[in-house]
């Protein structure tokens, strides 16, 4: 037996929509054009609401919840772009840029970076917080590709692709909190990573410089993420 | 085995006892080990066995009797408790069996801190073996789960525990009936119960000293549980810390499944249970039941959002019950008395008994168990004994890093869930520390949000940078660094963590800032504006900075 | 009505700040018809004056000789703009920051120095332990990141803040830009 799939109606910003049951407040939002910030989520790839900028306020609900996990649900009324989550946003956001050397100047995706984009979509002008300045790794040790610690996010966007799509799990999260970082395999030297394949979809999803291909200028370094939702959408075709 | 065998068990067990006219209980827990309580029995044992009366004397590890700060502890047939017991006393106190107590080692019981106390799920801590499932047996064991399974249907025994009015004891306070009875309607191939004994808050050890006294009993909980809701499989997840109780609750999964009462058709009826062990590996982030869960499943420890609820779709996607050991603890005496009688104690909302740490600068130190609703003063002035040396209370911490410093003006308040969360503070795990003069609340601040910045997982950017931003400044605060704009920055820290952190560790690692800054603004005016630690307890100024 | 009075000023960056500004071109004509540069390292002051309207700051604070110069600065300056993304971010600058004074020092003045090595302890300004935001030592009034800001950006902000309106430039230029 098909199943019919069941519409559901609800309002975001005051407009009138709709979704699919199974479809989030962030998919139905971005299905009409409306702006929900965030740097984790990634169409293509498991969701883990793990960066929070895309938390919204859903009347009747005491909590924010994050648009990109939160199914929607029939007569639900949502905010996204209310001051308070835009207050909280910036401050998510400037919190990022104090945690490693985000030097946007030299870095490799200047001009193309998703948070440097976001920060002036949300009107950073300056980080209100003392940054950090710790010591972090480059490992460039890949044939071709090189890690930066220092403009890495923790979004796990690389983590989750190499799982979920290459199927090759070489990298992963090691440490807690403020101390967490990515490591391919046991956090060997990614060039000797017997487990890469060498396939560069980390790079491409990476939201960031953290990730980039060597001997490329900040011109030549975009990101392709057009691929995921194309494999992801063969790969069901498939099935 | 059948309910026959288990009274079998039990007769048995009772007529062998029935010889020891005298009896001498050694506390075996943690606690009275650390300092040396296993040879103070074997001192016992020695000194029974050279006497004529050793074929009906008995010594017997047991587990916590509550006072861990006067360990180890001994207490007698003759109803004697003796305190700070040593190898050496072993004579002197097998000579008072027989005779007048020891006076010099004599504790005495007839005061608030054993008289205010009401045992339901300690009844049998400091009683019975916790090595021996016969001595549990004895103790009327498992005869709630042979109630469940042979008189009662799952539907019945779901009703009874909501009946209770039991609120989960972990920490939030989610009504267990309630828990129960989505897991017991969920759909699922499979259905797993969980016991959370990855205790974690510093200060406190109620699971533990549950575990190491009455393993069976959480066990019994836990069968009875997975009967109600439907579930066959179960996991305790116990942090690696406690090797005691993970040596005793091997120990005693080992015995049950022997008797046949884990295993398959439990009692000659349908119901099979097995249950295992699952080790965490010192993360506190996985007391939190999505990261707790992960890594079961072998998985980095770290919360998703929810929904979906555990409930819904738990361990490996399936409906799971998951309740803390305290909780499972509590289900025994629900079922063998009855909801009805569970609810009669404790306060309108928040029914039955609860285990306290109590801990810091109060003369009794220990494990309680209280019912819900006594008042704060009476923890700390009564079953505390009050403050040591005549200093001033200043606050109770309770909650953990989860929860919030009560001041003085809260001294009057019940103890349950609704009172706590109203005063800015949460019931929690049980952990309960007594503050004085001399105890910096910027200090107590700093330290639970240094735990909370090592602690958190690093999954979610306000939980991760926040808690380490809030140190940085707690810290210049204790350093008399800090400026008027950082105090700002914290509490708009304080309310971003609050709400939109991933998880309830990361939204409530501001309660003791927020806790603290609400009732000791002022010491905290003073580190900053005059450079002064009002306790002495943060460094000496540093002289002006930029 | 009496000209505005305004300033520049250089601390730890690379001046490409003030290159940017010389780039307004002809339109620094029509600045400098509505106000007065009153210090500037492209003009002879030497002293810091008084009263002063606006003061643009380029550079992160890094030395102790900065720091005593933006609280000088800050004090004379009704409207302070944190010009370029070193004396918004520490940026550059900053980048020295994880790896502490010495590290520099040994770098800049022994390692790579082949007459008499050693650290001067006179004349060059000793250097604070990490390279910081303007911000994290005085109060900014208005932000204007971009490495550098292009000059259109830094002729929106000046001509805004002469005609007394608070510049909104976060449209108009950003990190690294």
């Amino acid at each position: 037996m098909r199943q019919v799939p069941t519409v559901k109606t609800l309002k975001i910003n005051g407009r009138d929509l709709s979704g699919r049951q199974e479809e989030t407040i962030l998919d139905v939002a971005r299905q009409n054009g409306i702006f929900v910030p965030r740097l984790c989520e990634m169409d293509g790839l498991t969701d883990v609401g793990a960066c929070r900028l895309c938390l919204v306020e859903i009347k009747g609900q005491n909590k924010l919840l994050p648009a990109c996990v939160t199914a929607v649900e029939e007569g639900m009324e949502v905010t996204t772009d209310s001051e308070r989550l835009q207050n909280y946003r910036r401050m998510i956001l400037e919190l990022l840029f104090t945690e490693r050397n985000h030097v946007c100047s030299v870095c490799v995706s200047n001009g193309h970076c998703e948070m440097q984009n976001l920060a002036q979509r949300l009107g950073i002008t300056h980080v209100h917080f003392p940054y950090r300045y710790p010591k972090e790794d480059v490992d460039a040790s890949h044939e071709r590709f090189v890690i930066d610690h220092n403009r890495c996010i923790l979004c796990t966007r690389c983590v989750r692709v190499c799982d979920e799509i290459e199927g090759a799990h070489t990298w992963d999260v090691m440490g807690r909190g403020i101390e967490a970082k990515v490591i391919t395999d046991l956090n060997e030297p990614w060039g000797s990573s017997e487990t890469c394949t060498t396939c560069g979809k980390c790079v491409h999803v990476c939201p960031t410089g953290a990730l980039f291909e060597k001997g490329r200028s900040v011109a030549e370094m975009m990101k392709r993420r057009q691929f995921l939702p194309y494999l992801t959408l063969m790969r069901k075709e498939n099935e | 085995m059948t309910p026959e065998e288990l009274d079998q068990i039990a007769e048995t067990e009772r007529e062998q006892q029935s010889h020891f006219t005298q009896r001498v209980n050694v506390c075996v827990a943690a606690g009275c080990l650390s300092c040396q309580s296993q040879s103070v029995k074997d001192a016992l044992d020695k000194e029974v066995a050279q006497r004529s009366t050793k074929d009906h004397c008995q010594v017997k590890g047991v587990g916590c009797m509550g006072l861990c700060s006067e360990g180890p502890l001994v207490s007698t047939s003759n109803g004697v408790l003796y305190k700070k017991v040593e190898a050496g006393d072993g004579a002197a106190i097998i000579d008072s069996l027989e005779g007048s107590p020891v006076s010099r080692l004599v504790c005495p019981t007839d005061v608030p801190f054993f008289q205010r106390q009401q045992k339901i799920v300690l009844e049998n801590s400091g009683v019975i073996d916790p090595d021996r499932i016969e001595d549990y047996i004895a103790a009327n064991g498992y005869t709630a789960l042979i109630k469940a399974l042979t008189e009662m249907t799952s539907h019945e025994v779901v009703d009874e525990v909501t009946k209770s009015g039991l609120r989960g004891r972990g920490g939030a306070g989610y009504p267990t009936g309630l828990k129960w009875s989505t897991v017991s309607k969920s759909v699922g191939t499979q259905k797993y119960v969980i016991c959370n004994a990855d205790e974690g808050d510093p200060g406190a050890f109620m699971d533990r000293s549950v575990l190491e006294s009455d393993p069976h009993r959480v066990l019994e909980g836990m069968l009875i549980a997975g009967y109600a809701v439907g579930a066959t499989e179960a996991y305790i997840y116990v942090r690696a810390e406690y090797p005691l109780a993970i040596k005793r609750l091997r120990n005693a999964i080992r015995q049950a499944e022997r008797v046949g009462l884990l295993g398959s058709e439990i009692c000659g009826t349908r119901f099979s249970f097995k249950i295992d062990l699952r080790l965490g590996a010192g993360a506190f982030v996985c007391g939190e039941e999505t990261a707790l869960i992960a890594s079961v499943e072998g998985k980095r420890g770290t919360p998703r959002p929810r929904p979906p609820y555990p409930a819904m779709e738990g361990l490996f996607g399936q409906p799971t019950l998951i309740n803390n050991v305290e909780t499972f603890a509590n289900i025994v005496p629900i079922i063998r008395n009855g909801g009805e009688w569970y609810s009669k104690i404790g306060t309108e909302k928040s029914k039955g008994t609860k285990v306290f740490a109590l801990a810091g600068r109060v003369e009794n130190t220990g494990l309680v168990e209280v019912p819900m609703g006594i008042s704060l003063r009476e923890m700390v002035y009564e079953i505390g004994g009050g403050i040591p040396d005549g200093r001033k209370f200043k606050a109770v911490q309770t909650g953990g890093p989860s929860g919030g410093c009560l001041p003085t003006e809260c001294l009057d308040m019940p103890v349950d869930y609704e009172s706590l969360a109203k005063a800015g503070s949460i019931m929690g795990s049980g952990g309960m520390i007594v503050m004085d003069e001399n105890s910096c609340m910027v200090d107590v601040a700093k330290y639970f949000m240094d735990f909370c910045m090592t602690e958190s997982c690093g999954k979610c950017i306000p939980c991760r940078v926040g808690t380490y931003q809030m140190h940085r400044i707690l810290t210049a605060i204790g350093n008399m660094t800090a400026t008027e704009q950082d105090l700002k920055l914290l509490e708009e820290l304080c309310d971003l963590l609050k709400h939109t952190s991933l998880c309830g560790l990361g939204q409530s690692a501001p309660n003791p800032v927020v806790s603290t800054l609400k009732s000791f603004a002022e010491e905290y005016r003073a580190h900053i504006q005059d450079r002064k630690c009002p306790a002495g307890v943060c460094g000496q100024p540093v002289g002006e900075t930029v | 009505m009496s000209k505005a009075r305004i300033a520049t000023v250089w601390l730890d960056g690379c001046s490409g700040c003030h290159m940017s500004f010389l780039d307004m071109d002809e339109r620094l004509l029509d600045i400098a018809a509505a106000a007065d540069l009153v210090y500037s390292p492209l003009v002879d002051a030497k002293e810091f004056p008084e009263n002063v309207d606006v003061t643009l700051v380029e550079g992160a604070v890094s030395s102790e000789e900065d720091l005593h110069k933006i609280k000088i600065v800050r004090e004379r300056t009704k409207i302070l703009v944190s010009l370029g993304d070193c004396a918004v971010t520490a940026n550059v600058p900053g980048m020295r920051n994880s790896f502490g004074v010495k590290a520099v020092y040994d770098r800049a003045y022994r390692e790579n120095v082949t007459f008499d090595p050693g650290i001067p302890d006179q004349v060059v300004p000793a250097l604070l332990p990490t390279s910081r935001p303007v911000h994290e030592f005085v109060n900014v009034d208005v932000f204007v990141p971009g490495c550098p800001p292009s000059a259109d950006t830094i002729h929106y902000v000046v001509s805004e803040l002469l005609a007394g309106r608070n510049p909104d430039v976060a449209l108009k230029t950003r990190f690294g830009s």
